[in-house]
């Protein structure tokens, strides 16, 4: 047996490297997309060519006899299979309006890409081959892709829904009481101080998990069992159930490896219900993998609204209010959460500041695109970018340093707990701490005076340095404020320890990761508090067959939510050893400690590992009278609060202005997500949310023509960056704990994306404000940001005295 | 058609289609599912291989074009349950998340020091252009290949 001495003191800390590496490395993977089962068909998904239509016909009969096809499946064969409508979870007004999303389409498409029929044959290529011979008669029907052309309803792309406009949600602070009106503040602002209006565009982007989707069915024996490229297998597992009337207790869905999801794998997809249905209707095995051009054009979209934004302040720079009026593209149909993703910005556009007067209201429109739905930050992005982008705004309207303007008006350290004017409680926080590391790591002063020199040199070279204080609500979330949003789950989670007779340790969890590394990190959790070595640690998760509750992976919940449910599990156990310590120890069980995963007999040398308690439990050979033979333990954990990460993070560029061209020449990231369990993890999470925060700033945009035709449907034309595109980044930490969990913890997963955004466009318009300049829209092209000079150039020729700035 | 090859030291051979793709003829009738298909553009790099010890994506290579050469897959590097330097930098560094981009990064990185035993870290960064990654933002994937080039001249 392994003794508790040569344990590491301190697991929580610890750098560990990732104990799920090893198969990912050797390529001993197991990808939805691998599985194959005797007998299995394969699937091919005929897609609609046109944007909006009718299905006036289709002709399966040449698909039907090409070789290998086992049979040919159009919407109407399998609308009563599918149901009505695939799930949105969260309708977030009593009076929002959506039309049925069926997951094969029966009478009319909606977007280009949307699935009119499917073929399954013996082989993928067989199924592409027939599905080719398909031909699908359409009606064409007017196509709107444009946001603001839809919200002005002149055409209707759901007739019976009379509008394209599916909710209006409002939040005021002067009606919730947490706050001032915000119309009489900005009056104010108007006769004696500055208000500052912009509209910005929040580009349509893509997810682009490396994986693309697969899922496979096995309808043989008596329980049909889904493994699916999934982050949420139970949530799957639930829905597919109430959508098809499958009994729950039939189905079982396993999430096996899974490759990234940033919130595009938190869905109930069409192709999903499509192949459970034909599996079942044909009783074989099915799988289907989507191409990557299946994936870019049928996958769910994120961001995309436009934000029409008003900010008032005196003029020393105080804030008075900040107004929100945003317009959110749902797309075609209401996806999972597609309605509710833009309201989990609304309680972030005040940020870390102490605004008195706040309003956010929110137009939901669908148009002849894909739908959106989450992608990572998922409505914190949007609103983070618009509050740090009209920050650097207004302190260059009032000519103020912008860091100086934002400690002017954030939470100051002492304040906390601080309920902010969006009616949330930000429980601990240091923003003087962490921007003071950033500043210093970043040497601001010193590059503050290189941009001077280079401006007054008139370096055809600008630098730009761009400034992201950021906060942002995570840890999905307390059950009961869902239930206020109208969300249609709890927002808990659970796990389960198995504690194995030969000292070995499972963690079940409800949780599904893929690709953060929790196997390592709730491994240290596990033997930091449990006392037994990481190595005998083993998390399962991701199937439903074995992890029977759960709520899965997105919003970055996993540690603050699924942690600690692991954490109360593992207390349980310790509480249920100890009255058998004590009878093995022939002690009273409160004369015990446990430390290091050993009771010891307070004052004696006496003691039980926690491991040797296991194996007494499975012998039950002696154990207390009325004692289970068992030490496992469950719990279920319901947090009482949003985790709020905060941080700064400062940007330098330099900008072209001859080519447009940017290059990040500085990224600074100093991030406080409280207590760290493992800072290796922490970093590549935030390596890779910057990198994805950053490319919305610079290069990516999923663009439709006016046909509805996805031109960036590729990853030729979708600019997916490469390592020569992106920069080197340098990262730190402060660390304020959580007090709304017992780790300390807060999520870190979307905080990189969430704060890189507007730190990167702050740096492109800083670099080039003294020309004219205050906004290019992303993403910043060299072409836009070239237009933008350019367009400043004209304007300020075109004034009568020339030359004024 | 007929072709005949080594796999990660096995010879094999089969009746393939004209237009099979190496990436399929590996994944389908191989059984070498480590490697993987990431888009249909020759764009990602996943499922980079390597062809007479050169890295190529085997999504832009018929398999007849593989006919009577070598070729070496994620799964054959490790000898003996011992990881590749290059897989053991990756673990070390963190140069991995969800895994999926792995197989074709490190068969790319290997190339790319084959061919450049000491890169910058700039033409490290240019070497791996051709694989895609959504999860790290490459920082740890270029620091284990560095680290590697490093470890090699030392």
């Amino acid at each position: 047996m392994t003794t508790t001495a040569d344990r590491r003191s301190a697991e929580i800390g610890a750098p560990r490297t990732r104990k799920e590496d090893r198969h990912l490395l050797t390529g001993r993977t197991r990808w939805t997309a691998n599985i194959t089962l005797p007998g299995m068909l394969h699937l091919a998904m005929v897609r609609s060519t046109v944007a909006h239509a009718r299905i006036t016909g289709i002709d399966t009969s040449a698909a039907k006899r090409a070789p290998g096809v086992a049979g040919v499946f159009t919407g109407t064969e399998i609308a009563d299979a599918q149901g009505a409508s695939l799930p949105c979870v969260w309708p977030v007004t009593p009076d929002q309006v959506a039309p049925p999303h069926p997951a094969m389409a029966v009478e009319t498409v909606n977007f280009l890409g949307e699935i009119v029929a499917c073929v399954a044959a013996r082989s993928a290529t067989e199924a592409r081959d027939a599905a080719e011979l398909v031909d699908v008669e359409y009606g064409e029907l007017p196509v709107v892709t444009d946001l603001a052309v839809a919200a002005a309803d002149q055409e209707v792309i759901h007739p019976d829904l009379g509008t394209n406009r599916s909710a209006h949600w409002v939040f005021d602070s002067a009606a919730a009481g947490t706050g001032g009106d915000v119309d009489s503040a900005i009056s104010a602002a108007r006769e004696s101080g500055v208000v500052v209006e912009r509209t910005y565009r929040q580009q349509r982007v893509i997810p682009a998990f490396m994986e693309p989707r697969s899922v496979a069915v096995d309808p043989t024996g008596e329980q049909t069992t889904v493994w699916s490229s999934t982050q949420i297998p139970h949530i799957l597992k639930l829905i597919l159930a109430m959508t098809t009337g499958l009994p729950e207790s039939k189905l079982r869905v396993v999430a096996p490896d899974v490759g990234g999801g940033f919130g595009g794998k938190l869905e109930v997809t069409p192709e999903e219900m499509i192949t459970l249905v034909v599996a079942g209707r044909l009783g074989k095995p099915c799988a289907y993998a989507e191409t990557r051009s299946e994936s870019l054009m049928g996958a769910h979209h994120g961001r995309d609204q436009i934000q029409k934004l008003t900010l008032a302040a005196t003029r020393d720079g105080t804030v008075t209010a900040f107004k929100v009026e945003l317009t959110a593209n749902m797309g075609a149909y209401l996806g999972l959460t597609t309605p509710g993703i833009p309201i989990l910005g609304a309680f972030m556009y005040n940020a870390i500041y102490k605004f008195p007067a706040y309003r956010f209201t929110c137009d939901n429109v669908f148009t002849n695109t894909v739908w959106t739905d989450a992608y990572r930050g998922a409505g914190r992005p949007e609103a983070t970018f618009a509050i740090e982008r009209m920050m650097d705004e207004l302190a260059a309207e009032l000519d103020l340093e912008p860091l100086a303007l934002r400690e002017k008006n954030w939470i100051r350290h002492e304040e906390f707990p601080f309920t902010t004017v969006a009616g949330m409680e930000y429980d601990s926080g240091n923003y003087e701490a962490a921007t003071a590391k950033a500043r210093d790591l970043f040497g601001y002063d010193d590059l503050r005076a290189e941009q001077a020199k280079r401006r007054a040199d008139g370096d055809p070279v600008q630098l730009g340095i761009g400034i992201s204080t950021y906060t942002e609500m995570c840890g999905l979330a307390p059950s009961r404020v869902l239930g206020a949003l109208s969300f249609g789950s709890g927002g808990w989670e659970h796990a389960s320890i198995r504690m194995l007779p030969t000292g070995k340790v499972e963690v079940v969890a409800g949780v599904s990761p893929h690709g953060q590394g929790h196997e390592t990190s709730w491994s240290q959790i596990v033997a930091d508090r449990l006392g037994v070595p990481f190595e005998d640690v083993e998390i399962l998760h991701g199937d439903t067959g074995v992890s029977a509750r759960g709520l899965d992976t997105y919003g970055s919940r996993t540690l603050v939510v699924g942690g600690i449910a692991v954490v109360k599990a593992i207390d349980k156990v310790i509480e249920k050893a100890r009255p058998i310590a004590a009878h093995l120890l022939e002690a009273d069980p409160d004369d015990l400690e446990f430390a290091n995963g050993t009771f010891t007999v307070k004052g004696t040398g006496k003691g039980k590992h926690i491991s040797e308690l296991a194996l007494a439990v499975f012998l039950a050979h002696d154990l207390p009278d009325g004692v289970e033979a068992s030490l496992d333990a469950e719990a279920t954990f319901d947090p009482a609060n949003f985790s709020f990460p905060h941080g700064t993070h400062l940007c330098a560029v330099e900008v072209d202005t001859e080519t447009g061209r940017t290059t990040i020449r500085r990224y600074v990231a100093v991030d406080d997500c409280g207590v760290v369990v493992n800072p290796m993890l922490v970093d590549g999470q935030v390596h890779g949310g910057l990198a994805q925060g950053i490319s919305q700033a610079l290069f990516e945009e999923a663009l439709y023509d006016e046909n509805g035709t996805l031109v960036t449907g590729s990853f030729v034309d979708y600019l997916l960056p490469s390592a020569a595109d992106l920069p080197s980044y340098l990262t730190d930490r402060t660390e304020t704990p959580a007090t709304s969990n017992p780790l300390g913890v807060k999520g870190v997963g979307e905080a990189g994306t969430i704060a890189a955004t507007p730190c990167v466009v702050n740096a492109i318009v800083d670099a080039v404000r003294h020309l004219g300049v205050d906004d290019v829209p992303m993403p910043c092209t060299p072409q836009r940001v070239w237009a933008a000079i350019d367009q400043a150039r004209e304007r300020s020729a075109a004034r009568p005295s020339g030359g004024a700035q | 058609m007929k072709v005949s090859m080594v796999v990660d030291g096995v010879r094999y051979s089969d009746d393939v289609e004209p237009r099979t793709l190496l990436v399929h003829y590996l994944r389908e009738q191989v059984g070498k599912t480590g490697t993987v298909v990431g888009c249909d553009t020759s764009n990602c790099g996943a499922c980079t291989v390597h062809l007479d010890g050169r890295s190529v994506k085997s999504c832009s290579v018929l398999a007849v074009q593989a006919d009577g050469h070598e070729v070496d897959t994620i799964e054959g590097l490790a000898s003996d349950g011992v990881l590749h330097p290059m897989q053991q930098a990756f673990h070390e560094n963190h140069a991995l998340q969800c895994g999926y981009c792995t197989p074709g990064m490190i068969m790319q990185s290997i190339d790319l020091l084959k061919e450049n035993p000491h890169p910058t870290e700039q033409e490290v960064r240019e070497g791996l252009e051709g694989n895609l990654c959504r999860c790290t933002g490459y920082q740890n994937i270029v620091k284990a290949v560095l680290s590697v080039a490093e470890a090699s001249s030392s």
